[in-house]
Order: C-alpha cells, then structure tokens, then sequence
C-alpha cells in the first residue's frame, strides 16, 4: 500500500509516559469490551492501538475521552490520576479525539461547526484562526463552507483542525484511513509526523498493518478486549502482527482463475439524480458485470456509491427499463422484489435497520427477502417452512446464535453479517451485489464472506462488490472500477492495475468524459 | 374605526394564540423533538389561567399560572418520551388526551364564570392617531409580547451560541453527544420552553381572547399550530406570516355572517380545517424543502451509549 | 447511586405484556389520589367506578355494549399503526360512517325494506363512507407526503361540522321542537337485541368477527408481516421490496372502514337517530385502547373492556359521586401515558450503579 518513508526519530524511551492507563477494564451485557488494559503513551510519540473489530479498541478510546466511564481501572495523565466524566473535561486536559464515524452538522457552515467544539469564548478570531492552523498543517479549510458541500475526506480535515485548535497534547485518531485515497493517506501522515515532532503524542487505532508499520513508533495489540502484545510496529512484519492480532495467520482465501461468461448484470448510460440535497448525482453510468467473475467497485464514501446500489438493488426505480438489464431482460423499472424473482440478491450496507429488522426473529428476518422455499402458500406464512430455512442459513454460514428466535440485534456484527450473507446467497441468485461486506466484522467471519463470494463466482454467479477496503477489493475481484463523484471508470482486470492508479483515479483524476474538473485531493 | 383597520386587528389577535403555540412548537422541534401535545397544553393553560385569575382577580397572574401548568405538563412528556425513549408521536398523543381531559375536569365549574380580562391597550394621543394609531398601539398587550416571542426567539436560534447549540443537537444528537453537550437536558429545555408558549397561547384565548371559559375551546388551534410549524418549514417569520394568514381566515366566518353571504355558519366554520390541510399538502409536496429545513432527527428517537 | 436503562438485546415479550397490567395498577393508585384529594372516600369512589357498574346482568351488556366500538375501532387503528401509519381521524370516520348509515336509514326506513337487508346495507355504507373519509389523509400522504396525523385530525372537526349543519338543517326533524336532531329511524333500521332487557346489540357479534379476522390476518398474512417490518424498519421495508404506499392506504382504510361500521352500530343502536354527537370520544378513546392492546387484536379485545369500564365509571361517578364525568377522559389519558412509561421495561432494563470509588 502506503511507501514506507523513514518513520521520524523515536522519542526517549525513558521519558515519564504522558497517558498511562491500568487495568482498565469495561463490561456490557453481551461482551467485556475492555479487560484489564494496561497502555502508556510517551510524549512525541505515535503509538498504535492495534487489532481486529471487535477488540475493544473504539471503547477504550472513548474511555480516555471521557464518552464511558470505566468499570475499573485508573487513568493517569502527566502524573497526575484523572477521571475523565465528559469529553469537555478530555479537552480541558488537552486530549483531542479524531472519530471514525465524524461527529459533523452538515447544515451549518465549518465555522459553526468548530465554535461548537471549542471551548473558548473567543469568537470573532475564530475563523482566522481556522485558515491559520489548517494552513499549517497542511489541511487547507474555509470557515464559510458548509459542511454538506465537503467531500468526506475534507470532512475529516474539519474534524483534525477541530481539535488542533485546542492544541492537544495527545490526540486519538480512530481508524482515520478508511475515508481517504491512498495519497491522502500519505498527506496525513506528514500531518501527524509534524504534530508528533512539535511533541504531540498520537494514538492511533487501526486494524491496517502496513499503515502502522510505516507510521508508528509503538504498537499495543488487543485482542478481545485484552492486551496481547506491545512491539516495535518497524521491526515487525505483517505476519508477526497478524500474529499478535488474532492468534494465528491471516487467512487468504483460495482463488481460481476466472472464466467469465455472459453478461449477468448490464448498466447502460445510468443517469440517477440524487434524492438526498445531500447527495452525489449519478452520470451515465455504464459496466457490466460476466456470470462467473467478481466485478469490484472502489471508492472513497459519499461519491455515489449509496445512490448506485439503491438503483440497482430496485429501491430505486428507474425510467428507462433498459438502464438496467438482469441475464438479458429490462429491469429498469422494476421495483426491489421484482428484482429478486428474476435473481438478484443484494447485501447492504447497513445490517441493522436495512439488511435486517432489528426487533424480529432471524426466522422472521429469513421470511424477509425469501419467497421461494414454499415459504408463503396464497399470501398465507408457514411458520414451520420460515423456521426450517432460517435453521439452514444458521447452519450453513456457522452464524452463533442459541436459535432462530434470537432477536436480530442480539447478534454480533460478523455474525449478523453472515447471516444476511448466507440468506441472499440461500436464494441461488445470478446476480449477487454486496455492499462493504466486510465492514466492522472480525477476521474470521471476513474471511469466511469472502471466502463464500468466491465459491459463489466458481459456481458461475455474477457477483458486484462495492468496497471502500481497497485491499479487500484487490483480493477478491477480478475486474475493478473507480466511483469518483457521479462517474464510474473503465473496469480493468485487477493484475492490470495498481494500488496508486486507483488512488488517482478516486480523487477525480479521471478520462474525460464531459468529467469537467477534477476533484480536489482527499 | 374603519373596517379594514378592525379587520386588521381581529386577525392579528385571531391569530396570536397560534403565534405563541407555533414559535414554541417551532423551538422544541429545532431540537429534534415532536411534541404534538400541543392542543393538550394550550387547554390547560387555558383553564388554568382562567382559574386563577378569577380567584385572584388578577388576569396577568392567571396568564402566568397557565404558563406554568403547562410547562408542568410538558415535563411529563418530556420524562417519558426523553428519559424513558417512548414513542414520540404516542407520548404527544397521549399528552394531547390528557390534556383535553384534564382540562374539561379542573374547568367544570367555571364554565359560565365571568373575569375581567385583558383588554387591548389605549396610549393616549397614540392610539388615536389616525390608521397608525390603533394598528400600532391598539392591539391587545399579550399580542405585543407574541411580537416580543418572535424577536427573542430568532435571536436565540441564529445569533447566539445557545440557539446554534440546540440546532446542532436537532440536527445530529449523536454528534452534540460526542462533542460532550447534554442532549436530553438540552430537549427538555427545550420542551418546556413550548410548553410554556402554549401556555401562554391558551391563556390568551381564555383571558383576552373571550375572555371565558368553554370546554374544549381551542377548537382544534394547537394542531393548527403544528400544521404551521411545517408551514413555515422551521422559519420563525414565517410562522409568524402564517398564524396571521390563518387568523385571518378564521374571521372570514364571522365576516361572511355579517356580510350576508348565505353559507351555514357550521360550513364557514370549516375553512380554518381545510385551509389547514390545504397548505400542508402544498408544503409537503416540496420535499427537497422539507429535507433542508426540517432538523434531520425530528422525531427519531434518540439513545446515548 | 445512579439509575440508568441498559438496553436488552432481546425485546422481553414478559414486559410487553405486563406492562398494561402495571399501567392499569398504576392508574388505580392515581385514582386513589384523585378520590382523596376531592374529598370523597376512595375505597367507595373505587366500588361505584368499577364494580357497581358491572354488579348485575344489565351492567355486563352495558360492558360489552360500550366495548363494540372501541373494539371495532382499535383493530382498524391498530393494523395502521404497526406499520408507522397514523390514523387519528377515527372519530370523524366514524361521524361520516353514523351520517352514510344513518341517511339511508332516514331514506329506506319506512319503505318495506326489511331488516336482514337493510342492516347489512347500512354497515356496508357506513365501512365506505369511513373509508372515503380516510381515503383523504391516505392520498394526501401518498401524493404530497401530507402528515396524516395532522389532516386525518383536521377532517374531524369537518365531520362534526358536517353533521352539525345537517341536523341543524336539511335532516332536522320536523316534528322534533327545533331540536337539532334527526328523525328516529324506523324498527327496520335498527340492530335487534342480543340479550333480552338490555340494549346490547348484534355488533358485538360483528365486533368479534372483526377481531377474528384481524388476528388471521396479523399473525398469519404475509401482508400483515411486511406492515409490521414498514412500522419497525422502514428502510428494511424498502430494501425488501415492500410496497410503501400500499401500507398508507391499508393502513388509513382498515382505520376508515371499523370506524365507520363502529359509527353505524352506533346509530342503529343506542342512539337509535342522527345526533350532533354521535360518540362521546370513541374515536380517540380507541387510539388508547389500540396502544394498551399492544396494537394486537387479543390485545386490543381486553383493552377495550377495560376502557368500557373507565367510560361506565365516568357515568356511575356522575350518578352516585356527583364527580363530574370528564373524570373519565382524565384517567384514559392517564392511563396511556403510564402505559408508554411502562413500554420502556420492553427494551430496556433499569440497571442500579453504584460509583466506582476513586483510585
């Protein structure tokens, strides 16, 4: 992925540790997400947290935040033992926080958005005060714009500047990567590289092994809520870490050579106006997708990617019937369950509350997108039929559960995800589309999806992956594409391609198709 | 005084009880919340304020009382649909229900009482002056503080830091939260806010207005209220553009009956409803409208970690 | 010392039928406090609200005769509200459902149509008049995205002003000293008696019928299903391919067809004529019943006795208590909101935390 460049001088191991925590431990009802974790900062110094979904990491950053409250264990902070209560008391301590998921008000203006977080009452110099520091740090904003105009990876500058502003002595970065293109990637680690020489220290929480291994000076690896393991991330290798991560080797799934054969799924010229005045207008999109390869599209978040699987899944109807054509036959206009009789499965991006009721049974949730089976007789249900497929996907995906009664919500994400995985693929479709299929699931049941998306494309199912894990889409597709604001690129067989030309090809460096001008950066 | 100049009055007193119900309405559903309780509230600030000013002969105390009873009831709204996560639409419901019948309870017995109520002002010299006098100095005093309400209210939400505060928390609880602001404190000041506001707006109707007591004598004005909130797609002035539009209407019956026309009164008594839904189905329509303005976790319901 | 709610992941079916149990109990406490505080002596206020008035064979009829509506009406509500559709206009329904019913009543009453066919054509007009009437709020939400709780509210007040005018004026009763009333139907269109020497009628029987089907139709249809799923997750509804406005229109149409069959049984029943009131809330009441019912159609038949005996009670206070009978609408609304209090039991469990004393 990212070139490793030479990681900036180590600080003085014998230092007093700016953050020190120990034995911190937090319990909920279903999983201790942190159990006994012990972890020390120095100042300076940019220090990994490492490990799968699932390990604990996010709650023990929102632990140090002040967002939970611990259970046990105590926290010290240059010295001194704290009990952060709220994240105002964090900032006041001089700990700033980078969350993954971006805590940003789209309507109101940058500006706005930044005097909400900051403490001081000094308003007026706010805004120069904004162009200074993200200037300076390479992040380049302006206080007038209005947030849902920014692209994601310039969302994420507002929320670094954010706490920048308050000159943080230690500022927690959350998984920062996965919004950004490969040279933005890059450009971030300057940033930090600058911050931890003028003797910031940096958490960062990752899951990525080749990020950490270029950027970080120490590493602590949970797993499963308990620490595994503390390395010098620069003398590790992926193996060694992977190691520390999850026990054991990362699984490569087997891969055979592609044959493909006619066209399953065909996009032709789809033009799809945003819904949302928040969202990314579809332009003449065109590809399609053989029975038997694994087509994968790659993009960083809010380019499109939410609006073309909503007009292919048949969420969203279109005019023209043969902007879409399923094994051969106009399905423009056909609504999501018509889609599915003619063999299309989807598996979306949000398990809870779209892929699957959060308050029904997994047998009621089976009952969902099923219809073959003998499930409904003349719009009547029968509960014996629904419950006997749900106890099949269970079984044949290895989903844990104590039944087909549990509640969707009280499932894991990884095991959640299986399921909905397992009953699209219990349909028997042609067409297959998922959506992050991998997103915040642990390792194995990763693997696993992965795995079945394979053996689904042997099988000779067309199958569409949108991703914005580039790595995961290098690995498993067959052909990959580019989303870049509205507008899809020519697909092209994986080994044609590299890591840094679907970079460019994210930040809008695109062939000209009336493109118009190219996206800023990031 | 001339007509127009009378008409002009009546609408704009007609219309002051939607003011007060709508701005406060408008505030609570900036911060995310759906208070349909509405109608419940101004009720019993009706019949409260009505009370305690014919006990206490003093109609600006009985004003504040219904306030007071209102936000009282409010705050039950605001425990169980806040604290306890129910339903929003329910609870509103439910506090609607209540309200209607608590209401017609607590005023049995005041139903043909009579009180001194409050009467539109007279400035000497001002209020004589010809067409400005009376349209700028003969209106009632509660509808000089509506106006009072609308500028407080627009400063708060787009000047200060407090109004950006709860249109962030209306916009994205989640991110207020993790920014470390109070939501649920922040919806409850809110909450009482309106419910306060609804007060006031059924206080005026039974100590201005009238002045008197009848059950159930909002006749329907605090879902009106609601209607307009949409209405103005969350824009203060525009309510206040509305509820004066909608005042207007309502005279339309009685001017109709004075003018002759020969309508049955029931059926001039519908026009406010239909009106009503008239211009919600215009607003509506414009979803890209709604989209924009309405704050985006309007009734949704909202759980902290 | 701190209380706070931990979610359960798993919604407790216990708590959700409980929870009316507790808010029932809950609400005799507030009644208790709300005897005392009017002076009257609980435990006495408490026999005449709710056991005089079911002590003898002619209180139980007047129980279930009171409890048909609220039945009828709540399992029309109730299928609308698992989908997220809320229909508040039942009263005006059922208005618009008593005026269909009862204008062909006014106009075939004296010719020789005979009951078995007449009856049966009343109900029929007064399920469509109901269903027009919530055809407008369904539409207007389908088409401009209008707030049906707020237009279905708004058409209320139109119903009652349409009656209003019609018994005031062109149905007035010319024979009835000016009062605004109808004519009284004629035998043939009125519902014959179930049970000798009280007024309940043969819509009960249509009530349970209506429950029966309901039930079927909830637990078993696939429709009902995907109701339910467009209530719970709209966006799974969606991405299941589930038809949105097919559900506003079942949803605002069930709601509009038992409201006006309720209105029909109404006049056809105890009333016997066209009235300016035809209901004294059932509309509303029945919103109540439907949520303490759990939206389920066993649910909703309890419930509804249950607000049947509060709504005896109001008039049994009035009668023996000289407590006004707007007491009635107080404990309903008291009686909901304790229920929403309890609802949170369902998905959450109180969780008492004591402070982790500093290191």
């Amino acid at each position: 992925m990212a070139a490793p460049t030479t990681p900036h001088a180590t600080p003085a191991a014998d230092a007093a540790p700016r953050l020190a925590l120990s034995g911190i431990t937090k319990r909920y009802p279903a999983v201790v997400a942190n159990d006994r974790v012990d972890l020390d900062v120095l100042p300076g110094e940019i220090h990994a947290v490492l490990g799968e979904n699932g390990a604990g990491k996010s709650t023990l950053m929102k632990i140090i935040y002040g967002v939970v409250t611990p259970d046990a264990g105590t926290m010290r902070w240059e010295g001194s033992t704290v009990q952060v209560a709220n994240p105002a008391q964090a900032r006041r301590l001089g700990i700033g926080m980078v969350f993954q998921h971006f805590s940003l008000f789209d309507t109101l203006t940058v500006g706005e958005n930044i005097r909400l977080a900051v403490d001081d009452t000094d308003a007026k110099s706010l805004p120069a005060r904004i162009r200074d520091v993200s200037q300076r740090y390479g992040l380049p904003l302006d206080p007038r714009r209005h947030v849902h105009t920014m692209s994601v990876g310039e969302r994420q500058r507002v929320e670094i500047v954010r706490c920048l502003l308050q000159k943080p002595r230690l500022l927690i970065m959350d998984e920062p990567t996965s919004v950004l293109t490969p040279q933005a990637v890059l450009s971030l680690f300057d940033t930090l590289r600058t911050l931890a020489a003028e003797g910031c220290s940096i958490l960062y929480i990752s899951h990525k092994l080749d990020e950490i291994r270029a950027l970080c000076h120490r590493a602590t690896v949970l797993r499963a809520g308990k620490v595994t393991g503390q390395c010098d991330p620069r003398r590790e290798t992926a193996a060694s870490l992977a190691r520390m991560m999850i026990g054991g080797e990362l699984p490569h799934p087997q891969h055979r050579e592609a044959t493909a054969g006619a066209p399953a799924l065909v996009v032709d010229a789809l033009d799809v106006r945003a819904a949302d005045p928040f969202g990314t207008t579809l332009r003449e999109i065109s590809f399609a997708v053989h029975a038997g390869e694994i087509v994968g599209i790659a993009g960083v978040s809010g380019n499109g990617q939410k609006e073309l699987l909503a007009a292919l899944s048949g969420e969203r109807t279109q005019a023209r019937r043969n902007a879409i054509m399923l094994c051969g036959k106009p399905a423009g206009r056909l609504g999501a369950a018509a889609r599915r009789r003619r063999g299309l499965a989807f598996v979306p991006e949000e398990r809870l509350g779209r892929g699957a009721v959060p308050e029904m049974s997994l047998a009621e949730n089976a009952l969902l997108t099923t219809r073959k089976g003998g499930l409904v007789r003349r719009g009547f249900i029968r509960g014996d039929a629904v419950r006997a497929c749900a106890a099949k996907i269970i079984d044949a995906f290895g989903v844990r559960t104590p039944n087909a009664e549990a509640a969707a919500r009280s499932l894991s994400g990884g095991n959640l995800q299986k399921f909905i995985v397992g009953r699209e693929i219990s349909q028997q479709p042609k067409v297959l589309i998922a959506a992050q299929p991998t997103w915040g699931v642990d390792v194995g049941a990763s693997a696993q999806i992965r795995q079945a998306l394979i053996d689904l494309r042997d099988q000779g199912v067309a199958v569409l992956v949108v991703s914005e894990e580039l790595d995961e889409l290098m690995e498993i597709s067959d052909r990959l594409a580019v989303i870049a604001q509205g507008r899809l690129s020519e697909p092209k067989p994986v080994h044609a391609t590299s890591a840094e030309e679907i970079g460019l090809l994210m930040a809008g460096a695109h062939r000209t198709q009336g493109a118009g001008v190219p996206a800023a950066v990031g | 005084m001339d007509t127009v100049t009378q008409l002009v009055l009546l609408s704009l007193a007609a219309g002051t009880p939607l003011v007060f119900a709508a701005l406060g309405e408008l505030v609570v559903e900036k911060s995310g919340v759906l208070n349909l309780g509405v109608e419940g509230m101004m009720l019993v600030g009706a019949v409260v304020s009505f009370i305690v000013a014919a006990r206490t002969q003093s109609p600006w105390l009985g004003v504040a009382a219904g306030a007071t009873a209102a936000a009282a009831l409010s705050v039950i709204f605001a425990v169980i649909a806040l604290t306890l996560r129910a339903n929003q639409v329910a609870t509103g419901l439910a506090l609607s229900l209540f309200g209607v019948g608590l209401s017609a309870f607590a005023g049995r017995d005041y139903m043909s009482v009579v009180i001194e109520g409050i009467t539109p002002i007279h400035v000497p010299a001002l209020s004589d002056l010809p067409v400005i006098g009376k349209l700028v100095f003969g209106h009632n005093p509660l509808v000089y503080v509506s106006w009072m309400l609308f500028a407080a209210v627009q400063l708060f939400l787009f000047r200060t830091r407090a109004g950006l505060v709860l249109r962030a928390v209306g916009e994205s609880p989640q991110s207020a939260h993790a920014i470390g602001y109070r939501v649920i404190a922040i919806r409850y000041a809110a909450v009482v806010f309106g419910g306060a506001c609804a007060g006031v707006g059924g206080a005026f109707l039974a100590i201005a207005y009238t002045p008197s007591w009848v059950e159930g004598m909002t006749a329907g004005r605090g879902w009106i209220a609601l209607a307009l909130v949409v209405f103005a797609t969350w824009k203060p002035w525009r309510v206040l553009v509305g509820a004066y539009l909608f005042g207007s209407v309502t005279l339309a019956q009685f001017q109709a009956q004075a003018a002759g026309v020969d309508v049955p009164s029931q059926l001039l008594a519908m026009l406010p409803y239909l009106a009503t839904i008239l211009v919600l189905a215009i607003i509506s329509r414009d979803a890209m409208a709604i989209r924009l303005n309405a704050p985006a976790s309007l009734g949704k319901p909202y759980h902290p970690e | 010392m701190r209380l706070f709610l931990e979610a359960r992941p798993q919604p407790s079916q216990i708590a959700a039928w409980t929870a009316p149990l507790l808010a029932t109990a809950a609400t005799l406490v507030v009644g208790f406090i709300v005897f005392k505080a009017l002076g009257r002596n609980p435990l006495a206020a408490f026999h005449a609200f709710f056991v005089q008035p079911v002590a003898s064979l002619y209180g139980i009829a007047e129980l279930l005769l009171k409890a048909t509506p609220l039945m009828i009406i709540a399992t029309g509500l109730a299928i609308g509200y698992r989908a997220n559709v809320w229909n508040i206009g039942a009263e005006g329904q059922l208005t618009m459902g008593a005026i269909a019913g009862g204008g062909l009543a006014l106009w075939l009453g004296e010719s020789e149509w005979p009951s078995a066919v007449l009856l049966p054509l009343m109900f029929v007009a007064g399920a469509l008049a109901g269903m027009a009437w919530a055809a407008i709020p369904a539409w207007l939400r389908t088409r401009f995205n209008a707030n049906e709780i707020l237009t279905s509210l708004m058409l209320v007040y139109v119903a009652t002003l349409y009656l209003s005018w019609l018994v005031h004026g062109p149905w007035r009763d010319p024979e009835g000293y000016n009062f605004p009333q109808s004519k009284l139907f004629a035998d043939a269109a009125l519902l014959p008696n179930l049970l000798a020497e009280t007024r309940l009628n043969v819509e009960f029987l249509v009530a349970l019928a209506i429950v029966a089907i309901a039930w079927v139709f909830v637990r078993r249809h696939i429709v009902g299903f995907e109701m339910r799923v467009a209530g719970l997750a709209p966006a799974a509804a969606n991405y299941a391919g589930i038809d949105a406005r097919r559900n506003v229109w079942l949803g605002m149409l069930a709601g509009g067809a038992c409201a006006g069959i309720a209105g029909v049984g109404e006049a056809a029943g105890p009333i016997g004529q066209l009235l300016p009131s035809m209901s004294p809330g059932y509309g509303f009441a029945a919103i109540i019943v439907a949520f303490v019912g759990r939206l389920h159609p066993l649910g909703v038949a309890l419930a509804s006795l249950l607000m049947s005996l509060l709504y005896l009670g109001g008039e049994s206070a009035q009668m023996n208590l000289a407590l006004p009978s707007a007491v009635t609408g107080l404990f309903q609304g008291t009686l909901l909101f304790l229920l929403l209090a309890a609802d949170v039991l369902v998905n959450y469990r109180v969780r008492v935390v004591h402070r982790t004393a500093a290191a």
